[in-house]
C-alpha cells in the first residue's frame, strides 16, 4: 500500500488552497506553483507508471467501507496523459498571458487536475462522482475565465446540461447501492454475477443511467449538444484542457463496460456495447458533418473533437482486448491532437503566419488520419481491431475524407484568402510541444502498442484488479 | 409509506424535468433544484424505509448509514453546484440583457420578448420561435 497513489490528488488540492490563501495577488508566484506542481505530477505519474496493480486505502479502512483509490494500467496512462497535457498547456497559457485576463486562473487549473486524477484513480463508484463534480465545478471557472458574453452565456448551458447528467448520476448510484448493497467498484464486479433474477431489470436501468451519464461526458450523439457550444467559447488553453475532459467519459465507459458490467454479466449481456455501437456511428457521422459545415475554426475543431470521440465509443463497443488497445492509443492520439488544433486556433485569432499554417495542417492531418503522423496508426490498429465490421470501416473512413476537406477548405480560407493583423506573434512552444508528442506517439507506436495491449487484457481480466481492493479483509 | 415516498419523488423529477426545458434560466434552476431534491429522496430510502432505528449496530434494528452519508454529500455538492449556476446566470442576464439558455442568435428579439415576459412568467412559446 503506497502513499504515493494519493499525491497525485492531495498535491494539486494543497497548492490550489495554498494559491487562494497566500498568492493570490502574485501572478508570477501563482505560475511558479502551477509549474512546479505540474512538473511534480509528472514525475508521479511517470513513477507510478511502473508500479503494479496496487489500492490505497483511507483511513486504513479495508474495502468495500471504505474509501479505496486503485491503480493500474488504464489508471497509469490516464495520469500520464492528463499530467503531459496539463504542463504543454500551462506552457501556453503563461506564455500568451491567458492567465493573466481573470483571476485564479492557476487555483482553478490545479483543481482541475486534482479532480481529474481523481476520476482516474478511485475505485468506488460514489467517488468517482464527487471527482467529476470537483472537476466540473472546476472547469466552469475556467470556462468563464476572461469572461465576455458569449462565454457567460455558453457557460451556464454547459452547467446546466452537466448538473442534470450529475442528478442521473445519483439516480443509478442509487438504484446500484439499493440492489447490492455496495458501491465499491471491485466489489460490484464480485456481487453483481450473483444478484437474484428479479433484480436483474434494475441493473440494466442503472448500467444504462450509468452510460447516460459517461455519453454526457464524452459528448456521444444525441447527448453532445453542449460541446460545441462550450469548446468554441470557451478561452483557447482551457478548450485544450478540455480534450482531456470528454476522455474522462470514454475513461469511465471502458472501466465500467470491463469491470462492472462486462460482455458475460448475465443481467446486462450486450447491452451497453449494443446501444454504444449505433450511437457511436451516428456521433461519427455528426463529426464529420460539422467539421464541413462549420465556418469558424474552434467550432470546426469542436466538431472533429465529437468525431473523434465517436470513432474512440465505436472502438470501446467491441469490448474485445484487441479494440480496447486500439482504443487507448486512439485516446492519447485524439487527445494531443485535439490540444493542438485549440491551442492553433487560440494563435490564429491575432496573427496568421507561415509557420502557424505549417502546424496547422501538420495538426489537421493528425486529427484527420492521415499519414505520417500518428492519427494514421491510431486508426489503422482501430480498423484491424473492427475488421469484420463494414460499417465501422465505412463510417470511419468516410469520415476520415470529409474532416479532411473540412480542415482544408477551413485552412485555405484562414490563411490564404483573410487578411491576417499584424499583431506580435504568439508563442507556438507548446503546440510544437503537442505535435512532437504525435510525432513521438508515431515513433513508438510498436513499444507503446505492446504496453497497451498488456493494459487493455488486464482490464479485460480484472482478477488483479479485484484481488488489489483485498476485499476478503485486511491483509 | 412507500407509496407516499414514491409518489413524491415521482412528483417531484416530473415538475423538475418540465421545469429543464423551459427556455429561460430561473425556471431551469428551479427545475433542476427540483431534481436534486427529488434524487436526494432517491438515495436516502435506497438503504430501505425503517422507522425510529438508529444508525449503529447495537441491539435490535438498526438502518443503513451508508445513504444518510452519501445523501449528506450530495446535498452539499448540489447546493453548491446550485449556488454557482445562480451566479453564472446572473451574470449572463446582467451582460447579456435578457435571460434565454439558447444561445439565441436574435439579441435585440430576445431583450424585447424577455422585456415583455418580465413581471408575469405567462407562456412565451410564440416568442420562442424567430
Amino acid at each position: 500500500m503506497s502513499p504515493l497513489l494519493i499525491l497525485p490528488i492531495i498535491l494539486p488540492a494543497v497548492l490550489a488552497g495554498g494559491i487562494i490563501l497566500f498568492a493570490s495577488n502574485a501572478l508570477n508566484l501563482q505560475r511558479a506553483i502551477s509549474v512546479l506542481g505540474t512538473l511534480a505530477l509528472l514525475g508521479l505519474a511517470i513513477s507510478l507508471s511502473q508500479a503494479p496493480t496496487q489500492a490505497y486505502f483511507l483511513g486504513n479502512w479495508p474495502a468495500p467501507f471504505g474509501i479505496a483509490l486503485v491503480l493500474d494500467g488504464l489508471s497509469a496512462l490516464m495520469l500520464l496523459l492528463t499530467a503531459s497535457l496539463a504542463l504543454i498547456i500551462l506552457i501556453h497559457t503563461i506564455r500568451t498571458g491567458w492567465d493573466a485576463c481573470g483571476r485564479h486562473f492557476h487555483a482553478l487549473y490545479l483543481f482541475q487536475l486534482m479532480g481529474l486524477n481523481g476520476a482516474f484513480l478511485t475505485g468506488d463508484a460514489f467517488n468517482l462522482f464527487v471527482f467529476f463534480e470537483v472537476l466540473l465545478i472546476a472547469s466552469y471557472g475556467l470556462m468563464v475565465h476572461g469572461s465576455g458574453e458569449a462565454r457567460i452565456r455558453a457557460g451556464v448551458q454547459y452547467v446546466a446540461f452537466n448538473l442534470l447528467g450529475s442528478t442521473l448520476f445519483l439516480f443509478a448510484l442509487a438504484v446500484i447501492y439499493s440492489t447490492t448493497g455496495t458501491l465499491n467498484m471491485a466489489d460490484l464486479a464480485q456481487k453483481l454475477p450473483q444478484i437474484a433474477a428479479n433484480d436483474t431489470g434494475l441493473i440494466r436501468v442503472a448500467a444504462v443511467l450509468l452510460m447516460l451519464v459517461f455519453a454526457v461526458k464524452a459528448a456521444l450523439v444525441p447527448l453532445q449538444f453542449w460541446l460545441p457550444g462550450t469548446y468554441a467559447n470557451a478561452p483557447g488553453p482551457v478548450a485544450a484542457l478540455f480534450a482531456v475532459m470528454t476522455k474522462v467519459g470514454a475513461y469511465a465507459l471502458i472501466r465500467f463496460g470491463t469491470l462492472v458490467f462486462p460482455t458475460d454479466l448475465p443481467a446486462t449481456t450486450t447491452l451497453l456495447a449494443g446501444l454504444l455501437y449505433p450511437a457511436a456511428l451516428a456521433t461519427i457521422a455528426i463529426g464529420a458533418l460539422g467539421t464541413l459545415a462549420t465556418r469558424t475554426l474552434p467550432r470546426q475543431i469542436a466538431f472533429a473533437a465529437i468525431g473523434s470521440m465517436g470513432t474512440l465509443l465505436l472502438t470501446v463497443s467491441a469490448f474485445t482486448p484487441q479494440a480496447t488497445a486500439a482504443a487507448l492509443y486512439y485516446t492519447v492520439h485524439s487527445t494531443f491532437a485535439a490540444a493542438a488544433l485549440f491551442l492553433i486556433a487560440d494563435v490564429c485569432r491575432t496573427r496568421r503566419d507561415g509557420l502557424t499554417a505549417a502546424l496547422y495542417m501538420a495538426a489537421a492531418i493528425a486529427m484527420a488520419g492521415m499519414p505520417p503522423l500518428s492519427g494514421f496508426v491510431g486508426k489503422l490498429l482501430v480498423l484491424d481491431a473492427l475488421r469484420d465490421d463494414a460499417i465501422a470501416w465505412t463510417a470511419i473512413l468516410l469520415a476520415s475524407l470529409l474532416t479532411m476537406i473540412g480542415f482544408a477548405r477551413q485552412g485555405s480560407d484562414l490563411f490564404w484568402k483573410s487578411p491576417s493583423a499584424e499583431a506580435p506573434a504568439q508563442s507556438k512552444a507548446a503546440i510544437l510541444l503537442c505535435l512532437t508528442a504525435l510525432a513521438a506517439l508515431t515513433i513508438a507506436a510498436g513499444p507503446i502498442t505492446d504496453q497497451l495491449t498488456l493494459t487493455a487484457e488486464a482490464l479485460h481480466q480484472p482478477a488483479a484488479y479485484i484481488a488489489a481492493n483485498h476485499l476478503g479483509g485486511p491483509k | 409509506m412507500e407509496i407516499l415516498i414514491a409518489s413524491a419523488i415521482g412528483t417531484l423529477t416530473t415538475c423538475g424535468i418540465y421545469l429543464m426545458l423551459r427556455a429561460r434560466t430561473f425556471p431551469v434552476i428551479l427545475g433542476l433544484s427540483l431534481l436534486s431534491y427529488a434524487v436526494n429522496l432517491f438515495l436516502f430510502i435506497s438503504g430501505r424505509i425503517k422507522l425510529n432505528a438508529p444508525p449503529i449496530i447495537g441491539s435490535g434494528a438498526y438502518t443503513d448509514p451508508l445513504p444518510q452519508a452519501l445523501v449528506l454529500t450530495a446535498i452539499v455538492i448540489s447546493f453548491g453546484m446550485t449556488a454557482v449556476l445562480v451566479i453564472m446566470a446572473l451574470g449572463a442576464y446582467l451582460t447579456a440583457g435578457h435571460d434565454r439558455i439558447d444561445l439565441y442568435a436574435d439579441k435585440e428579439k430576445a431583450i424585447k420578448a424577455s422585456a415583455r415576459i418580465r413581471g408575469h412568467e405567462s407562456d412565451s412559446r410564440a416568442e420562442d420561435q424567430p
